[in-house]
């Protein structure tokens, strides 16, 4: 969808610093998250499971800028590592849904026929099933542990990626390099390997990037549920879970932070994905892409 | 009204309805096979979830006689077969969790899930469109700058985690309404009243969380609408900039997202299973959650399949609005 009317605000001086304020922002919060999570567990001599009893539900302040939950653990070390461990399942899920999604809809758009139809059905019949429903029902009988959590992500998520990777095929086989490699003599296979799988994985790995908050999401749900992750977990959604006995006694704290670092890790993902997605493609918006 | 009923094309509408029915026959079907073929994958074992508690300690040829009278060593396609069989009669099983029959159970909840569901849609239908117009007729501007970051991070934000704020504030801080379930406490008979002051809080949040798709998507097809032709047709005109607005813009910005509302039944499902959760709401989302957590086979196969055929009438609806918007599109689909 062009809008004249961004292309010539793109151009304007007064709003042209705009988008790359929010790409800046976005980039300096993720690099603050990887950071967050890769560097302080190691970095910081911090217990997130330390209890101190005498510090129970502490409001924020300074020693705790979180405040501490029903058991006085300071929330603010628990959040990160429960972004830890939520990241850990949402990266998980991404990488194997994005590699399930590419295989079949390379398969599907590149072999055509009834290969395609097949699979397209098999897409279509996976999507009929609401996706929270579809991972509950598989960590229902898989649980309980992490992985039954992934393969319930993977399972609702790699259709997104067929479909895109699958388009992406079926108007690239009518491209000349394409016709040039098979008038050249080259396989189905390694046409599909050396010169259509290339193509598409830019593509795939903006879908796997912007998997990443999503499977986050469905993960939360699920524990927040008493579906996903085991307790001893700390992930961002059991903290909001355990954290319903005390906001329904007033201390609002040990629910919200958690939250928020669901939000403001997806919305610097989303930022940083809908400005490669103009690099990619400056025509096209990138509007509406959560 | 009638004269306007009477110029739909009734007939391919109910042709395509028709197509639809006989193509979502196969879909159930390889659903309901799913759920049993992944349930026979699994490490569950129907004897111990029917036992409970009890089946903890019971002696191994109790659970073999238990086994052996479900018929839980068969093959899961002879299981399969015999549910679906009887699952036309009307019989889906006993819930274990609940201690009913299936049907009761969906029979009883299911209507104040659409009640629930039904309202909060029109409300994010609403206020979507109000808001949307509103951002679209200045893109960029102040008002659309704030609606549309609003928006993204309330699609960010998990329902569930927007309800328990929701709690907090309305009913704990404000104490302006009740913090869920359907009646006061200590009384068992919903009166209208009643019903009604406890949807509001549970309607508003799952409005919410369908909200922001609305309002971008308003946008969107408001703004580019007014980037057309006919709108400035209509300004050459002199046409008023209300007129213009509501009378042109709106009306053809708001087909495209019209006819894409029947395809939001997943996600309204989605939202109503964390919603009715956290709001204790007697529906039938509510009762998937707790059939998930005891482990209720029969219940969780049913409500599966329930929601897909939701998620099947969703998208029929959506492609009969669509062909009556665009005639070109018609109904052969």
């Amino acid at each position: 969808m062009a809008d004249p009317r961004t292309r010539t605000r793109m151009a304007d001086p007064r709003t042209r610093t705009r988008p790359r304020t929010r790409t800046r922002v976005s980039a300096a919060v993720t690099a603050a998250v990887v950071l967050a999570v890769l560097v302080v567990p190691f970095a910081v001599p911090l217990d997130e499971q330390a209890v101190d009893l005498a510090a129970k539900l502490r409001p924020p302040s300074w020693d705790h800028p979180f405040g501490t939950d029903e058991v006085g653990r300071d929330l603010l070390p628990r959040s990160v590592y429960g972004l830890r461990v939520s990241l850990f399942v949402g990266v998980a899920a991404a990488l194997a849904a994005t590699v399930i999604g590419t295989a079949v809809g390379a398969v599907a758009g590149a072999l055509g026929g009834w290969a395609d139809r097949v699979l397209m059905r098999l897409v279509d019949l996976f999507s009929s099933v609401p996706h929270l429903l579809l991972g509950i029902f598989v960590v229902t009988m898989f649980r309980p542990g992490v992985w039954p959590v992934v393969a319930s992500v993977v399972v609702t998520h790699w259709l997104s990626t067929a479909r895109i990777v699958r388009a992406e095929v079926l108007s690239l086989r009518s491209r000349p390099y394409i016709d040039a490699a098979v008038s050249g003599g080259a396989s189905r296979w390694r046409v599909t390997v050396r010169h259509l799988l290339p193509a598409v994985l830019p593509q795939a790995g903006l879908a796997a990037v912007l998997m990443i908050p999503h499977a986050i999401w469905h993960e939360s749900a699920l524990s927040f549920l008493g579906l996903g992750l085991p307790t001893h977990q700390a992930s961002l959604g059991n903290m909001v879970q355990s954290a319903r006995g005390s906001l329904l006694a007033g201390d609002w704290w040990p629910t919200l932070f958690p939250g928020l670092f669901i939000i403001v890790p997806t919305l610097a993902v989303a930022g940083l994905a809908g400005a490669w997605r103009e690099r990619l493609n400056p025509r096209r918006r990138s509007e509406l892409s959560l | 009204m009638i004269r306007a009923a009477a110029g739909l094309p009734w007939g391919p509408m109910a042709r395509m309805a028709g197509r639809r029915l006989l193509a979502a026959v196969p879909v159930l079907a390889a659903v309901t096979f799913g759920v049993f073929a992944v349930a026979a994958a699994s490490p569950f074992d129907p004897a111990r979830a029917y036992a409970g508690s009890a089946g903890l300690g019971a002696r191994q040829d109790v659970l073999d006689q238990l086994r052996d009278n479900l018929g839980a060593d068969r093959p899961f396609t002879a299981r399969w077969w015999d549910w679906l069989t009887s699952a036309l009669t009307g019989d889906l099983g006993t819930s274990a969790a609940l201690r009913q029959p299936v049907a009761q159970v969906i029979g009883e909840r299911i209507g104040w899930s659409v009640l629930l569901c039904g309202i909060a849609f029109a409300l994010a239908v609403t206020a979507g469109t109000v808001l949307g117009v509103l951002a679209a007729r200045r893109r960029g501007g102040l008002f659309d700058r704030a609606v549309t970051s609003l928006a993204y991070a309330l699609e960010a934000a998990p329902p569930f985690w927007l309800g328990l704020l929701a709690i907090w504030l309305f009913s704990l801080k404000l104490g302006a309404l009740p913090a869920g379930g359907l009646t006061d406490t200590g009384s068992d008979v919903a009166t209208p009243g009643q019903v009604a002051s406890h949807v509001v809080l549970p309607a508003a949040v799952l409005a919410v969380s369908q909200l922001p798709w609305f309002v971008l998507y308003v946008r969107q097809g408001v703004g580019d609408a007014l980037e057309e032709d006919p709108v400035r047709g209509a300004r050459a005109r002199g046409l008023r900039e209300r007129t213009v607005l509501l009378g042109h813009a709106l009306r053809s910005g708001l087909l495209p997202v019209l006819t894409l509302i029947g395809s939001r039944v997943p996600e309204l499902i989605t939202g109503a299973l964390l919603v009715e959760t956290v709001f204790s709401w007697p529906g039938i989302a509510s009762a998937t959650v707790e059939a998930a957590t005891k482990v209720d086979f029969p219940l969780l196969a049913a409500l599966t399949v329930l929601a897909t055929a939701a998620v099947l009438v969703g998208n029929l609806l959506s492609d009969l609005l669509y062909g009556l918007a665009d005639p070109r599109v018609g109904f052969d689909g």
